[in-house]
């Protein structure tokens, strides 16, 4: 699809979320760190709303606290304290991250603010144990340069990093929060809406997210990074985009988000054309269990042998509808199956419009219509759950249809994988915030300021001259070092190794790209052991051919070292003894040839021992070996 | 609002600078400096803060501070609005439930916020109650009560008096359960004085607190509190009782006989542990049950009695090595009646403080002692050294742990002024707090961890 982004009006704001690699966590002692096993700590809790807010309060907070959806929290002793549990009050904040979200600040040309004051954002969806984020701005009103084009920077923001979701238990009753990452310093940088392309959006998050690697103290890999996207259409809604972890799939999500709009707005229009209005909806929802009594449906033969019910809502005037497709593998009837997952903790929905299917016979579907009286032209909508589920998820869903005849409704969506987007909840009320009294006010002194305005790390411009200057790096290479995550660990290894420059650039740029392409865990393999690679290839102990290898073998063996790949890689370099013994032997195996060829037998020689010796000896090293012995 | 609250906290550079440009807190307010310009609500400044910053809310909702200098410039560009608090309407109270009434002593059981200036204030009436805690006016019909409104650190023996006379009219006036709503710091106190003050129960009196303070989501006050609630409209135990949290989660709300209950943790939202006891009841959801037989029983018949004196001579000491005896000498001669020493192990001070002691006993002072261990008994027969403070006239206070036994004799001696006959009724048991039996599991160090 074609779209003229300025015609239609596209406006794009950017949030971008980064965790700093702080040695501690924000407000107390604990190593930032993640845990896959089992938790050795769980603890359950509800978080309350706070009832004078009725009417601002989080709807969606509000009706889970109804629902008495409960927060089962894990823990193990290494990442948490009393503090991420709430046991304990916050500590002072961490100065260390303060410093690193002031450094970004100066470096987007923003004013830190005189003094910091740590609030309380009230959050009770259970991502937070006490019920709040504490957040705090730290400057304001910068500037940077996205090619020719000025892009205004609001503010810088120091919080806490939200404990990770890790399931749900009890038809949805329970959610399971793992509090490790609680805690962890995030630096939030908010762009003004003034992109106004989906290219455009990527290519600001870019020249942010390369400030912020600059400042050198920022996390890497997956989920370390949480790109927010506001979208907003004039004649469309303000969409909130949570946490995109791929830069460059920014532009496609907010493609497919103008695409989604603008297909809800058509619609909308075709079904006001046929007269159908939010009144057209019914909210009856009707019990269609005995329809299934004897169903071959597998999902439905299940609900219904748990005693469950089978419930279904007519959709006058919808039918064809909910097949149309607004992003890639999403229609409009997915629009109505994400909020009966979210409202009634269902698995999904059926409808009338893709049936016959799921085991479900054309009788069936036949009687459920009746049942419903639903007639030529309107489509079902039909669920199979427990009483309670069933009744939430098809009110949602008739919330849902009403709304697809006023537009696109404005709520905070989810990004996935493949760049298209899913709901997540109704947008939250203006931010309720109020102030972190355990923690003092941190003052932001000008000698603070001065010092680390003196220390800035080199702006990109500056060092990718430095990078063809210092190190003879083309062009192209040094731009991709500049943009690159590994660009501090560039500098350092280029200086240190001894390993040409291109060689270690063109690894950890296209190489590592190509890696990551196949698969390739390289979050796995840590700086240390990048520059111990570097420093084996360096000091001769390794073949630089060898280096993907290494590298990729350290992926899967977490906590080995090079010299472990080496030997199980059979990788280990020749000695000079044990690659003269190996000259040795392959001249004497052909020594009537090489009489015969004489000084020309060169080639032949070190064909020969190169294709034992590939990976365990530099060409260089035989070369010399093989040149002397001819002579 | 007297004029010192208007300015609330500022003071020095910082309070003049907004007296000179007309402002007060809450209202709005264009600070600009050399290149910066800020907008948003005054703020109270916390009063430990400096006298250098100005403290406003940003349309944001994010508070900063703003450094004042001879460039900055303050000027009022509205009428901020005050902190409102709308409490809802009461909700019709079911008079098919018992009576409860809820006595406030200080601190917040339940608080709200304005989220605009930031403001907390705490929900003391009946319909601010119901409000924050719906679920109360399922469980009783609610009567509000505040008795006092200071910290817990502040109370003393006089406020103790004052509470245990508010309750005994409160159940003379037919209140079938009372929840007496205390900062956790020095509740175990005021819980066992009321439980020697309050002799013969009909109904049961619950003390309740909170680790996390009210206005946050996370807070314990709202299930502690329903967890009181519930215990004193239908508890079975006509005892004084500490209701909080029995571990980290919120699952259970956990009784303990005031006697014999701790503060044991700083934060923790289970801090309170039995000491030489196990709980007597726990609450799960609205489920009470009752975790021991031995408890006095719900009666409504039963006629109370209301012995509220406690003496202001007596003191806690603690001993420790190279302690120097001039300590309790002091004591004694400032008139003081009665002294707790809180010994080390089974009961034991050093013998330099024998002299001091011999002549506190023999001028009438009751010299009583528990152990620093907190939980165990003493038992004085086993050392030397404890065989000779018995023959000095030392009185061991048994299985009650130091806070207890203070509390104890500071009533008793509020009871008698004849040393031997408030020695006499210091060992006899009034709540629960002595025992001659204690058994394994009394003891919370092996579940004190998580």
């Amino acid at each position: 699809m074609v779209v003229d982004y300025a015609k239609i009006g596209l406006k794009v704001g950017l949030e971008i979320h980064q965790q700093l690699a702080t040695a501690s966590k924000l407000f107390c002692s604990c190593p930032p760190l993640l845990f896959k096993e089992d938790p050795e700590i769980v603890f359950l809790r509800r978080l309350r709303p706070t009832q004078s807010e009725l009417g601002q309060i989080d709807p969606a907070a509000y009706f889970e606290f109804q629902k008495g959806v409960k927060v089962l929290y894990e823990a193990n002793r290494q990442s948490s304290c009393l503090v991420e549990m709430d046991e304990e009050p916050p500590h002072p904040m961490n100065i260390e991250a303060v410093e690193v979200v002031l450094m970004a600040s100066l470096m987007m040309n923003m004013k830190p603010i005189d003094e910091v004051h740590v609030m309380r954002k009230t959050v009770i969806d259970g991502s937070n144990t006490t019920g709040f984020q504490r957040t705090s701005i730290i400057a304001l009103d910068g500037w940077i340069k996205v090619g020719d084009k000025t892009i205004p920077m609001q503010a810088a923001s120091l919080e806490e990093d939200a404990a990770r979701k890790t399931g749900t238990e009890a038809d949805g009753k329970i959610i399971r929060y793992r509090i490790d990452r609680l805690g962890i310093p995030l630096i939030e940088v908010a762009t003004a809406p003034v992109i106004y392309s989906p290219q455009e959006a990527q290519d600001v998050a870019l020249v942010i997210g390369r400030i912020l690697r600059d400042t050198g103290k920022v996390m890497r890999g997956l989920g370390t990074i949480r790109q927010d996207l506001n979208v907003s259409l004039p004649n469309g809604a303000l969409i909130e985009i949570k946490g995109v972890q791929q830069l460059d799939l920014i532009s496609t999500v907010v493609e497919y988000e103008v695409q989604r709009q603008l297909g809800l707005i058509a619609v909308k229009e075709e079904l006001s054309a046929k007269g159908i209005t939010p009144q057209s909806i019914s909210e009856d929802i009707v019990d269609v269990t005995d329809v299934f009594k004897e169903t071959k449906s597998k999902v439905i033969r299940k609900a219904v042998d748990k005693k469950k019910a089978v419930k279904a809502l007519k959709l006058h005037g919808f039918a064809g509808f909910l097949g149309r497709e607004l992003m890639p593998n999403f229609r409009v009837g997915t629009e109505l199956s994400d909020r009966a997952k979210f409202w009634g903790r269902v698995g999904g929905i059926f409808h009338t419009d893709e049936m016959p299917n799921y085991g479900i016979t054309p009788e069936e579907v036949e009687a459920v219509k009746k049942a419903v009286g639903a007639v030529e032209g309107d489509t079902v909508v039909f669920v199979a759950d427990s009483e309670e589920n069933t009744v939430d998820a098809l009110k949602a869903v008739a919330e849902r249809a009403k709304e697809l005849l006023t537009g696109v409704p404005a709520e905070t969506r989810t990004a996935k994988e493949d760049g298209t987007t899913r709901y997540m909840r109704p947008r939250p009320g203006a931010a309720r915030m109020y102030p972190e009294t355990d923690i003092p006010p941190t003052l932001i002194t000008e000698a603070l300021v001065e010092r680390i305005r003196a220390n800035l790390p080199e702006s990109a411009e500056k060092k990718q001259q430095r990078l063809t200057e210092q190190f003879g790096l083309n062009e192209k290479l040094a731009k991709q070092i500049v943009d690159s995550e590994y660009n501090l660990l560039f500098d350092a290894i280029a200086t240190e190794s001894g390993v040409s420059a291109t060689t270690v650039a063109v690894f950890l740029t296209e190489t590592l790209k190509a890696l990551r392409r196949d698969g390739v865990q390289v979050e796995n393999v840590s700086d240390e052991q990048v520059t111990a690679i570097f420093g084996a290839v360096g000091s001769g102990e390794l073949a630089k051919e060898a280096v993907s290898d290494v590298f990729s073998w350290l992926t899967k063996n977490e906590g080995k070292k090079v010299q472990d790949a080496t030997e199980a890689l059979g990788l280990k370099m020749l000695s000079s003894q044990e690659l003269e013994a190996l000259v040795n032997r392959v001249m004497a195996d052909n020594k009537a040839q090489i009489e015969k060829l004489g000084k020309s037998a060169f080639g032949l020689v070190m064909g020969l021992v190169m294709k034992e010796a590939r990976g365990k000896a530099t060409p260089d090293a035989v070369s010399k070996l093989v040149k002397q012995k001819l002579t | 609002m007297s004029k010192s609250e208007e300015n609330l906290g500022y003071k020095g550079e910082a309070l003049d600078a907004i007296k000179k440009a007309g402002c007060e807190v809450g209202d709005i307010v264009r600070v600009s400096g050399d290149d910066k310009i800020y907008e948003g609500i005054l703020i109270p400044r916390s009063e430990s803060g400096d006298s250098r910053h100005v403290v406003v809310k940003m349309k944001s909702g994010y508070n900063i501070g703003i450094r004042l200098s001879a460039n900055v410039k303050i000027e009022k560009i509205g009428k901020g609005a005050k902190p409102t608090f709308e409490s809802p309407p009461l909700p019709p109270q079911r008079l098919d439930l018992p009576k409860v009434v809820i006595m406030s002593t200080g601190g917040t059981i339940a608080s709200r916020v304005d989220y605009r200036t930031g403001a907390v204030r705490s929900a003391i009436s009946a319909s601010d109650l119901y409000g924050v805690v719906p679920e109360l006016a399922d469980l009783a019909q609610v009567d509000t009560q505040i008795v006092l409104s200071i910290y817990s650190e502040n109370l003393t023996q006089q406020h103790w008096r004052q509470i245990a006379e508010a309750a005994a009219k409160n159940i003379e006036e037919g209140a079938q359960g009372v929840v007496i709503a205390h900062g956790t710091d020095t509740m175990a106190y005021t819980a066992a004085a009321l439980s020697f003050a309050l002799q013969n129960l009909p109904v049961p009196v619950i003390v309740v607190g909170a680790q996390r303070s009210s206005d946050r989501p996370s807070s314990d006050a709202a299930t502690n509190l329903i967890g009181a609630v519930n215990a004193a409209a239908y508890g079975q135990f006509a005892e004084v009782a500490i209701a909080m949290h029995e571990t980290v989660a919120d699952t259970s709300i956990v009784f303990n006989r005031a006697a014999r209950v701790r503060k044991c943790h700083t934060s923790r939202r289970d801090t309170f542990k039995p000491v030489n006891a196990l709980p007597i009841a726990r609450a799960t959801g609205h489920e009470l049950t009752m975790l021991t037989p031995d408890f006095r029983k719900r009666d409504p018949t039963a006629k109370m009695v209301l012995k509220p004196n406690f003496s202001e001579k007596v003191a806690l000491i603690k001993f420790y090595p190279g302690m120097d005896p001039a300590i309790i000498d002091w004591y004694v001669q400032n008139g003081f009646r009665g002294l707790l020493l809180e010994g080390s192990g089974l009961g034991h001070v050093s013998s330099t403080c024998f002299g001091a002691i011999q002549n506190a006993v023999s001028g009438g002072v009751v010299v009583a002692l528990a152990s620093q261990c907190i939980w165990g008994r003493v038992n004085m027969n086993v050392y030397d050294t404890g065989r000779d403070l018995l023959a000095l006239g030392v009185v061991p206070a048994d299985d009650m742990f130091p806070e207890t036994a203070l509390v104890k004799l500071m009533w008793t001696l509020g009871q008698t002024s004849d040393a031997e006959e408030a020695k006499k009724l210091f060992k006899t048991n009034i709540a629960g707090e002595l025992s001659p039996r204690t058994l394994p599991q009394e003891c919370a160090i092996k579940e004190g961890g998580q």
